[in-house]
């Protein structure tokens, strides 16, 4: 019998194939800790006894949640993180260089067939480049620092087979929200997510992590894509090991099956405050919005900040917009290519890269009663610092329609 | 450990770490005496005030979804809740809490059988609750949770042995 993309990837690092429900215990290839979960992974490191970090070339932090500091008190948190990293030698990427998710990859430590954890939920981003990704604690996270590997339950598998190709409106945050919409919340939960068909083989990888990110909000326990040329094209100059081609076997057995077709998709808004509340745009009516924010780990990409330029450019937002690139890297490709340039005359505030407004700990948190529409991937009440604020979430070209108009809008 | 006895909080589904501790608090302060001042202020603004040490919280399903924080269990084990009994929970929550030493539960039969302020008893490692004489039965904790459980949390698991169980062989659920 054949074995999904996950079961190979196990079974790659033990040796055998592995069994859904079985517990391994995988030696990891990237670990990393944000400016949220880094201190209290310390915390327990130090508790442990735990002399040394195991590889610090493969233990990465990212100052990325709060970022700069708004607070002494994050200031402390944020240095002890500085003075651990320099201690022990672990890879630091400081305030400025962008969010964990963008950064792992840019920087080379995902690569297909490796094993990634990160103490960040979202860290199943990076299932995108057939890498086993998936978040954890922060004790979790001292256990790997103090020994390099870390125990498994090994998933069943969700597969969600997009046919055809989406129409022009619809991006493929469009499809992920779709996807969490019929599955639920917890709909995955444990589970592998895989992403197949047509339309994903067709996506760049920027749209490819925006879908894989968001495994984690039906439950997933990651989200995978079999890796191809496009990956290869991402990777090379990137990865220090040969780039492997990795996709499920024929004949592999999946848990379920939600088929897609692309399309017949058109663009959807998750609405407040669960992110499984999904509608499509059309069916919201007239709501005004007061802030629209474009970014983070789902869509602060490339692609994105495009997108929403592409509608933006020589027009005025009606309402507040923030754009925060997910890393430097993107920050100096949108500026090269003009697209900052043609945010920042439309009316947007343009921010450091970094998680920004989505996680409600510094700027940009909204007022009582206001209506945010959000390219991030979470709704919770109170998620973006205030519990009074209603959060829709939508693909970066809905939201740039719904910045254009300064109400709900169907991207054209 | 293995017995537990007290006084139910019943809350509904998904229940998000958001709920559980703003992430506006978790980014000044590890220190968890100020943290659990909000314990479940997203859920119950009055629950930080009022819950006593021993009591359980009783949920509806995927209980803890949401962030990979680890301040969620940390925060709800400091207010002195004993344990949790959910229809079922998110996964990283799910480490996290047997990691920190906070026994989760997953019992689904249970909730629509209690209501807040019940007093029920969790019995670990028969895989039993009862409620007003009444039994509800679980699938047991792996046995290499309970372990670190019984340790009183991966740091001191670890402190105690200078190993992870997990490096020893592990049988399968």
């Amino acid at each position: 019998m054949g074995m999904t993309l996950a079961e190979k990837i196990i079974s790659m690092k033990i040796g055998r194939i592995p069994s859904p429900g079985e517990i391994v215990v995988l030696p990891v290839d990237a670990a990393m800790a944000q400016d949220g979960t880094a201190p209290l992974m310390i915390k327990s490191f130090e508790g442990m006894d735990a002399k040394k970090v195991w590889d610090g070339s493969k233990a990465i932090f990212v100052i990325d949640h709060i970022s700069p500091s708004s607070n002494e008190g994050t200031s402390a948190l944020h240095k002890m993180m500085r003075d651990f990293a320099k201690r022990h030698g672990v890879v630091l990427y400081d305030v400025g260089e962008g969010i964990c998710h963008q950064l792992l990859p840019e920087k080379g430590h995902v690569f297909p067939g490796g094993v990634v954890v990160g103490a960040d939920s979202h860290t199943c981003t990076h299932g995108a480049f057939a890498a086993f990704s998936t978040g954890i604690g922060s004790t979790d996270m001292a256990a790997v620092f103090a020994s390099g590997k870390l125990w498994f339950r090994v998933p069943e598998t969700l597969k969600i087979n997009i046919t055809g190709w989406m129409p022009g409106n619809v991006m493929s945050k469009d499809a992920a929200l779709y996807a969490i919409g019929e599955v639920g919340a917890d709909g995955a939960t444990y589970m592998s997510v895989e992403f197949t068909g047509e339309a994903v083989s067709r996506m760049s990888i920027d749209s490819r992590m925006a879908m894989t990110n968001m495994a984690v909000e039906m439950g997933g326990k990651t989200g995978l894509i079999a890796s191809d040329g496009v990956t290869r094209e991402y990777l090379e100059g990137r990865i220090k090991v040969p780039f492997l081609e990795i996709s499920a076997d024929h004949g592999a057995h999946y848990a379920d099956v939600l088929e897609v077709e692309a399309g017949k998709l058109e663009p959807m808004l998750s609405c407040p405050h669960q992110v499984d509340n999904v509608k499509p745009v059309s069916e919201i009516g007239d709501v005004p919005v007061d802030q629209v924010f474009i970014g983070s780990c789902t869509n602060g990409r490339l692609e994105d900040l495009e997108a929403a330029a592409r509608v933006l450019k020589g027009k005025k937002v009606k309402a507040r917009t923030i754009v925060m690139p997910a890393s430097r890297e993107t920050y100096l490709a949108a500026l090269q290519s003009g697209i900052i340039e043609i945010l920042v005359r439309s009316g947007c505030v343009v921010g450091v890269p970094g998680c920004g407004p989505c996680v409600g700990g510094h700027h940009g948190v909204p007022s009582p009663g206001d209506v945010v529409v959000s390219t991030t991937n979470r709704n919770f009440k109170g998620r973006m610092g205030c519990a009074d604020s209603s959060i829709y979430l939508a693909s970066p070209l809905t939201a740039a329609y719904c910045a254009l108009n300064g109400k709900i809008t169907v991207p054209e | 450990m293995e017995t537990l006895k007290g006084k139910v909080w019943k809350f509904g589904d998904d229940v998000s770490t958001d709920l559980i501790i703003p992430g506006k608090y978790k980014f000044k302060t590890i220190d968890l005496g100020e943290l659990s001042r909000h314990v479940m202020e997203g859920a119950d603004p009055q629950f930080a005030s009022r819950v006593s040490k021993g009591d359980i919280i009783v949920a509806g399903k995927n209980f803890g979804c949401g962030s990979s924080r680890e301040q969620a269990p940390l925060v709800i084990k400091h207010a002195g809740v004993s344990a949790v009994v959910a229809k079922s929970f998110a996964r990283i929550f799910y480490r996290n809490s047997f990691n920190v030493g906070l026994p989760l539960v997953e019992c689904p039969d249970l909730y629509e059988n209690v209501e807040t302020g019940d007093v029920i008893e969790v019995r670990l490692l028969e895989g039993r609750v009862e409620s007003m004489g009444k039994a509800f039965y679980f699938k047991p904790i792996p046995g290499f949770l309970m372990t670190i459980l019984q340790d009183g949390g991966l740091v001191e698991h670890y402190k105690k042995r200078g190993s992870f169980v997990w490096e020893e062989p592990i049988k399968s659920q």
